[in-house]
């Protein structure tokens, strides 16, 4: 049965596993490690999207392969939650595949060829991890892809910072990958069978199935950057290369919304509805605090990391209300935010890997990342600026983009919180919709300063006009992206009753009303709450065309250029724009206690005058040197105990005999 | 009798469009009466609208295409934004097409775009406005559409016809709770529209101006374009306001007689809301723009507190 799905999925696995090791044949060919092989690899990631998205419907299919441990064999399993995510990985990684074969050159850090071996068994890694339907395979792939991803990380492994940044990522990805070990130990009830479909029935007792739940909040939270464990993701996507961070952002994050879902809603189960409240506050305020730093940043590839950071915790919100609707009884609106959550997932992975590529292709043509040198970069590059645009817009949540509908389906949730049957929690509920709408407003803020600052105004160094646009490959990636956020913006109606198919192998209980009618996306039908892109697009197009015939015909379009006015002043140059330190300064000022600032203002005598803001996290001071400080002093302590003498070990040796001899006896 | 409902569309955007500069016009009409001046006349916005129109375009050197396109943008939402209020009838067909949600979202576009457009050709007051719109704009969207969530609550529905429709024929008709939110949605349209106290309509080249700032650059049919959509919004937030606090007069049967009487009831209404917002900004002073957050940040509070106040008391 070669033919199944699943098979189809495990052997475009294996391919992947062997583009990456053929890329060791010629680890120095540019042209055949760096291009011919990922673009191979971009073919089978469609290929991959494809299976996925036509067995969409079909029943969950099992499959044992005898590799591993002699009495671990890896399970499999392909069912409606790992079909929709592979369709994200393989759609997006055929974008990003074909945009890192014109990406990669030779002479920076990494091999081409082992670079493309470490790609590869990232996607592959991935992947093994949505299919993984036993605890044992599913920790295998976990680490397989922490380790492929580290060492993408760290391509440029000459640079002290780059090594930092990943033995960071490192460290939280382990602490996170041993909670997920525990939630396991939890989730397997005492029938020492670490198989899904054993853990699936086995009972566990309220306080355990809690524990279980949180362990796997801590350990996904840590993948995702929740906070206060998100602080690896704005050092490591900067470090990585742009292909790889737009990997990291827009799939391997989706990981973690993949596992966070699958142990909530298919593992334990049948989630209590206080356990929502939990990943609802911390996801707000992930969110709020995600796009805050985002607006405050001047390192573009920072930003983009800190805006995931927004997009993950709105993910979590939404993973907590459906908790807290389905805990409720209140199966139909539990569905609506799970499909809210399933298609933002979806939209995050495409304009995040869009955004990230759109820097790659500014620092490739400029090698730049500090948004304060860029600037004025869509005369040179319009083919980057116009498709980055797409995704900004997209991003920001506007219509008729896809970034908008699914804020728009999470807020048609919301919506409904006040009728949660519990005193107190239908009050607050409502409450984190203004969070929730305060954090989609700044995105727009942050989408502003980032697109603005980097390809409209004047350029702020001279190098920058003589950038040139990406290539075709380069180009032919973004495009592919980009017309995946138009299409799912436009085509809401159509792909929201396939994640309702999805989120029928959950027992939510209850179902969603789809629709009403092909062109119009109607989630409660009886209110009347309906939202149609197309016709909406329809409009905003005709008004605008019908305004240019109007105005042009009309009258005349006589046009000359002239010198920018800017008032009558006559000697305006780039710096007198504001710089990205500037457009973040009203966020600075209006959310100042989130932000540990370090300034360093000139006075009007200083010879050289210097304007310097340093810009800290104060959670990183408030949680990490501490946390480090026990651990060096509990090295410290248990240093005394190796005192290098042989005699003393000895001692030790003979003291623990003593001390075993008297229990035993 | 679908063709009147369209014909109600077609005449509501039309509506809109002729009677933008007018309601412009009348405010700064009593404006100028309430501060002792002489009052321009009230066709005073449609001759610059000409003048406007027929002048050559002069564009920066450096512009992009971006820059070209923003004013049609910002006008074309600012239409679409129009047909999607039930300002005189409630049977509009295509405001099926987005509810008040997404109609937020068509102003934030509006905004983006016109920032963007600020940006483009790279000078300092262009910049400048475009950080202080999105700054106001980042605050006053969340109070917006929590007033909009309120309503949407009461309503049962996020559709903006159909929350008209519902507070129009309810029979008690009075909520505390659209009291708070009623404050809030007038801090936002000050805000939002570039009034006083977060921003002067009647100065240019102060260094406290948003709006004025961010269309520095513009002539022309571009900037008639620009200065037609500032009024259609303002028409717009006011018409937003009609439908969530005043609704009643809006046709909401689709007789062709229910629709003739909405004109003038419209009109009454617009004539009221102007001396308002005339009212508002003669008796209130500029303030600095830093203060400006505090200011919206109470806009934001209201919302909040209105929310609340329904949840406690159910009305």
């Amino acid at each position: 049965m070669l033919s199944s799905p699943l098979n189809v999925c495990l052997t475009l696995i294996a391919v992947w596993v062997g583009i990456g090791a053929a890329g060791l044949l010629r680890p120095l060919n540019v042209v055949f490690a760096g291009r011919a092989l990922f673009l191979l690899g971009a073919v089978c990631g469609l290929a991959l999207a494809l299976v996925a998205a036509c067995s969409l419907s079909a029943a969950p299919e099992l499959v044992v392969l005898p590799i591993g441990l002699p009495d671990l064999p890896f399970h499999m399993r392909l069912d409606g939650l790992s079909r929709l995510f592979l369709f994200l990985l393989g759609a997006s990684a055929c974008g990003v595949s074909v945009f890192a074969a014109g990406y990669f050159r030779s002479g920076q850090g990494t091999a081409p060829g082992l670079l493309c071996l470490q790609y590869h068994l990232f996607l592959a890694s991935m992947a093994l991890v949505l299919l993984a339907n036993d605890a044992y395979a599913f920790m295998v792939a976990w680490e397989m892809m922490a380790l492929s991803s580290y060492f993408l990380v760290t391509t440029q492994h000459r640079i002290a910072e780059i090594r930092a940044a990943g033995f960071l990522y490192l460290l939280i990805a382990h602490v996170g990958a041993i909670a997920i070990l525990l939630a396991f130990g939890v989730l397997q009830g005492g029938s020492w069978q670490f198989t899904f479909d054993a853990m699936r029935t086995a009972h566990l007792s309220p306080p355990w199935a809690a524990t279980a739940f949180l362990l796997a909040l801590f350990g996904f939270g840590a993948k995702a950057g929740l906070v206060p464990l998100h602080v690896w993701l704005p050092e490591a996507h900067p470090a990585a290369p742009s292909p790889v961070s737009a990997l990291m952002s827009g799939v391997m994050l989706k990981t973690a919304i993949y596992g966070m879902l699958r142990i909530t809603f298919d593992l334990l189960g049948h989630p209590v509805w206080w356990w929502g409240l939990l990943p609802l506050g911390i996801g707000l305020f992930t969110a709020v605090f995600g796009v805050v730093f985002a607006a405050a940043q001047t390192d573009m590839k920072r930003l983009l990391a800190y805006s995931s950071i927004e997009n993950l915790g709105i993910l979590f919100t939404g993973i907590g209300l459906t908790i807290v609707f389905t805990g409720t009884g209140m199966g139909a609106l539990a569905t609506l935010s799970l499909i809210s959550v399933l298609y933002h997932a979806l939209n995050h992975a495409f304009m995040k890997s869009l955004l990230f590529l759109g820097t790659g292709a500014v620092l490739h043509a400029t090698g730049e990342r500090n948004l304060g040198r860029l600037g004025g970069l869509i005369h040179r590059m319009p083919w980057v600026a116009w498709l980055t645009l797409i995704g900004a817009l997209a991003i920001a949540g506007l219509p008729p983009l896809n970034g908008f509908v699914s804020e728009w389906l999470l807020l048609q949730a919301f919506l409904f919180a006040h009728e949660v049957p519990k005193p107190f929690i239908n009050m607050l509920l409502p409450m984190g919709a203004a969070l929730l709408v305060l954090a989609a407003a700044l995105a727009g803020y942050v989408m502003v300063k980032f697109f603005g600052v980097i390809f409209l105004g004047q350029p702020r160094e001279a190098n920058l006009r003589a950038a040139k646009d990406a290539g075709l490959l380069e180009r032919l990636g973004l495009l592919w992206l980009a017309v995946g956020c138009v299409l799912l913006g436009l085509l809401p109606a159509q792909i929201v009753p396939l994640l309702n198919l999805v989120t029928r192998q959950f027992a939510l209980g209850g179902e969603l009303a789809t629709g009403s009618g092909w062109w119009r996306l109607a989630p409660v039908p009886d209110r009347q709450n309906g939202y149609a892109p197309l016709v909406f697009l329809l409009t905003l197009a005709v008004v605008v065309v019908l305004t240019v015939v109007a105005v042009r015909l009309l009258y005349h379009h006589r046009m000359r250029r002239a010198a920018a006015w800017d008032g009558g002043f006559a000697r305006l140059d780039a710096r007198m724009q504001d710089t990205a330190e500037g457009f973040g300064q009203p966020i600075r000022h209006i959310f100042t206690p989130f932000f540990a600032l370090q300034r360093e203002l000139p006075t009007p005598f200083d010879r050289a005058p210097r304007y310097r803001v340093v810009i800290t996290d104060r959670i990183w001071s408030a949680v990490y040197p501490p946390i480090a400080r026990l651990v060096q002093s509990a090295a410290d302590v248990s240093a005394r105990l190796q005192q290098g003498r042989i005699a003393t070990y000895l001692l030790y040796s003979f003291l623990t005999l003593v001390v075993l001899l008297a229990l035993v006896i | 009798m679908i063709e009147l409902d369209w014909l109600t569309q077609i005449l509501e955007v039309l509506a809109a469009l002729t009677a933008a500069p007018m309601f412009l016009g009348w405010i700064t009409k009593v404006r100028a009466w309430l501060q002792n001046r002489s009052a321009p006349s009230l066709w005073q916005p449609y001759r610059t609208l000409r003048k406007l129109l027929v002048k050559d375009v002069v564009i920066a050197e450096n512009a992009s295409a971006l820059f070209r396109l923003a004013p049609y943008v910002v006008f074309g939402t600012m239409v679409t934004a129009a047909a999607l209020i039930p300002s005189m009838g409630t049977r509009l067909p295509i405001s099926n097409a987005a509810d008040a949600i997404a109609l937020v979202g068509l102003l934030a576009t509006a905004r983006v775009f016109m920032s963007l457009a600020a940006m483009d050709v790279g000078t300092a007051f262009g910049t400048l406005g475009a950080r202080r719109e999105m700054m106001v704009g980042f605050l006053t969207e969340p109070a917006l559409l929590i007033v909009i969530f309120l309503a949407s609550m009461i309503a049962a529905s996020t559709a903006l016809p159909t929350i008209a429709e519902h507070l129009a024929t309810q029979s008690l008709g009075l909520y505390p709770s659209l009291a708070f939110s009623g404050i809030a949605f007038t801090m936002v349209v000050l805000a939002e529209n570039a009034r006083l106290p977060i921003d002067n309509p009647a100065t240019h080249l102060e260094l406290t101006m948003i709006h004025e700032a961010m269309v520095l650059e513009y002539s022309a049919r571009h900037l008639a374009l620009m200065e037609w959509a500032a009024a259609l919004k303002l028409l717009n937030y006011a018409c937003i306001g009609f439908a969530l606090f005043l609704p009643w007069g809006v046709a909401t049967g689709s007789g062709p007689l229910s629709l003739l009487a909405a004109m003038p009831i419209l009109a009454v209404k617009l004539t009221v809301a102007g001396v308002a917002l005339a009212f508002i900004e003669t008796l209130s002073a500029k303030l600095r723009i830093m203060r400006a957050p505090e200011f919206l940040a109470a806009a934001f509070l209201f919302s909040v507190l209105g929310l609340l106040v329904h949840l406690l008391l159910g009305a």
